[in-house]
């Protein structure tokens, strides 16, 4: 591991004015992504704030019926938080799909928002990544491909997005609350992420020293009936070959609203909304489903190893909406 | 002194052998052996290893080495020398073990190198295999996974500090009771990773128990006897009579 100056933040504007100032540093909270990385001389900054201190680990309903997250939260404590639970089941269940329980402990939301690919050429310094080292090309395209992306992927970049978390949340319509040297904004969950286009070393819209302080859930009654399913190669403990969180509305026998959204496919955390508009006004059921599976992956573009995963999306969207239907 | 990491024990034991201990090996030639007859595995690996790093780099890889006239030994002095090197104290199974560590420094290194615990053990050091688990105020985390740094002034548990006195706490003596081992490199982390499940409250089936377990892996197989252990442990059969 390279070596780095390090401090502890005690508030939030010193910490942002610290990693402002160092074109090289990085805010540090559980470090299970991070600090891997390091190990792997993959991530190499030279001054690291860690920001543990900071008092944004609170999660409260506000007076519209939002729920605001901390970004400190650790992930364990979402998960079984009660109003994340019962309000939105799918990211309960997404949470506790990631990882292990000793890194959900430690994981927290703002961390797990940017948690960076599991590609093998991302994580090996001695192969050609573009994401790693812009230029140097995609040892993927013509490698070793079975995890990787068939939606959202350009000529330079395949790399799937890892984070379970992210796609229920980009299923709820979360928003983003950042703070940076020019002050406060918030970003919508689906345009926090960008695609790899020409530059997939550029993941996020956040710049040098913003901070992801919160998130807020925006109320969504029907999202009582949601799900997170979770397809890998072992019971637990993997990364999602595919993923999907799906919520329903249906009333009569008729889908009034839907969310979809699917994960280990995706340059980015991926929301289906042209699948959800096929599924408005129909009656639910599997008809219906296998519709919206097939829009969903219309566009998919399979590598030579990863083909599979167009045929396994299409069939976990319709298990997930299935599921979804079955809750009472 | 910054020294290179161990290798993960070749032979490693189940953790109660402060008296690890062992014939040190067939060269009796050896400047260390000479001083004792019977140095154990770790001094000994210890001894070999620091006299190796010092040997291929020419130098004595100590931060208070005077500094050299001659500038190639003055380069080689700079680059073997600790980077940001700070001091901590870091409270561990209820004591205080102030140190020196670099920013770097893993927690698991230091709980090994530094406060010489050697309980909790390296497997991959990628958080991936929960051999490393401990806790930090009462929670269960992956040492590897996390800087010593970072760590000031929390209640770190090894499974070291778990018995209390002589008596093991009711999950150790459980997984003795029900062979919840076999090489018992991964045991540590077990014993510590099943506790903080328990604490936790939410794995009460055999399947969730097994998914809650998931983050420690065991390459000998034993699945079925850390299994039972913990349900043991859980119902408050512990002993031998089982």
């Amino acid at each position: 591991m390279h070596p780095f100056s390090y401090i502890r933040a005690t508030d939030e504007r010193a910490a942002i004015g610290e990693v402002s100032a160092t074109p090289d540093a990085n805010f540090v909270a559980g470090g299970s992504t991070l600090i891997d990385l390091m190990k792997l001389n993959v991530m190499q900054p030279t001054h690291l704030i860690d920001i543990n201190a900071l008092p944004l680990t609170k999660i409260e309903t506000l007076a519209d019926g939002s729920v605001r997250i901390g970004a400190m939260v650790r992930n364990s404590d979402m998960a079984y938080n009660e109003t994340i639970r019962s309000r939105y089941p799918v990211l309960s269940e997404a949470l506790l799909s990631g990882a292990s329980a000793q890194l959900r402990n430690v994981a927290t939301l703002g961390g797990n928002i940017m948690q960076r690919t599991r590609c093998y050429y991302f994580r090996d310094t001695a192969m050609p990544c573009n994401k790693r080292e812009p230029g140097s090309g995609c040892s993927a395209m013509e490698g070793i491909n079975r995890i990787h992306a068939i939606l959202g992927t350009s000529s330079r970049c395949i790399a799937s997005h890892p984070s379970d978390m992210c796609v229920a949340l980009i299923a709820l319509d979360a928003v983003v609350h950042v703070r940076g040297p020019r002050g406060e904004r918030t970003i919508p969950f689906a345009d926090f992420h960008v695609l790899p286009g020409d530059h997939p070393e550029v993941e996020t819209v956040l710049e040098h020293g913003e901070l992801i302080t919160a998130v807020t859930l925006p109320p969504l009654p029907f999202a009582t009936r949601s799900h997170y399913l979770k397809v890998r190669d072992r019971a637990s403990y993997a990364f999602a070959l595919v993923s999907v969180a799906a919520a329903l509305d249906v009333q009569q026998g008729t889908i009034r609203n839907a969310r979809l959204a699917l994960g280990g496919v995706g340059t980015k955390p991926w929301r289906a909304l042209d699948a959800e508009k096929a599924l408005l006004g129909k009656r639910a059921g599997e008809a219906a489903y296998h519709a919206a599976a097939e829009i969903a992956l219309r566009s998919a573009k399979p590598h030579k190893h990863n083909a599979f995963k167009v045929e396994l999306a299409k069939r976990s969207l319709v298990r997930a909406l299935t599921t979804v239907e079955a809750i009472v | 002194m910054q020294r290179p990491n161990h290798p993960p024990d070749p032979h490693p034991r189940i953790p109660d052998s402060d008296t690890d201990s062992e014939p040190a090996g067939p060269t009796p030639a050896s400047p260390i052996l000479s001083s004792t007859n019977r140095l154990s595995r770790r001094e000994f690996l210890a001894e070999t290893t620091a006299i190796g790093a010092g040997a291929a780099l020419g130098t004595v890889l100590t931060t208070d080495t005077p500094a050299s006239a001659d500038p190639q030994s003055a380069t080689a002095q700079r680059s073997a020398a600790p980077v940001n090197e700070v001091s901590t104290t870091l409270q561990i199974n209820g004591k205080p073990y102030p140190m020196q560590v670099e920013t770097r420094m893993s927690l698991l290194d230091a709980i090994r190198e530094r406060a010489h615990l050697t309980g909790s053990k390296k497997g991959c050091d990628h958080g991936q295999c929960g051999a490393c688990t401990v806790h930090i105020d009462g929670r269960r985390v992956l040492s590897c996974l996390t800087l010593a740094v970072m760590h000031e002034g929390q209640s770190i548990t090894t499974i070291e500090g778990l018995a209390d006195g002589e008596k093991l706490h009711p999950m150790q003596a459980a997984f003795l009771s029900h062979d919840g081992f076999q090489c018992g490199f991964c045991t540590p982390g077990q014993i510590m990773s099943a506790v903080g499940m328990v604490k936790e409250g939410h794995a009460h089936s055999e399947g969730e128990i097994r998914e809650a377990m998931s983050g420690n892996l065991c390459r000998c197989g034993a699945y079925p006897n850390i299994l039972a252990a913990i349900q043991g442990a859980m119902e408050g059969k512990t002993d031998a009579s089982l």
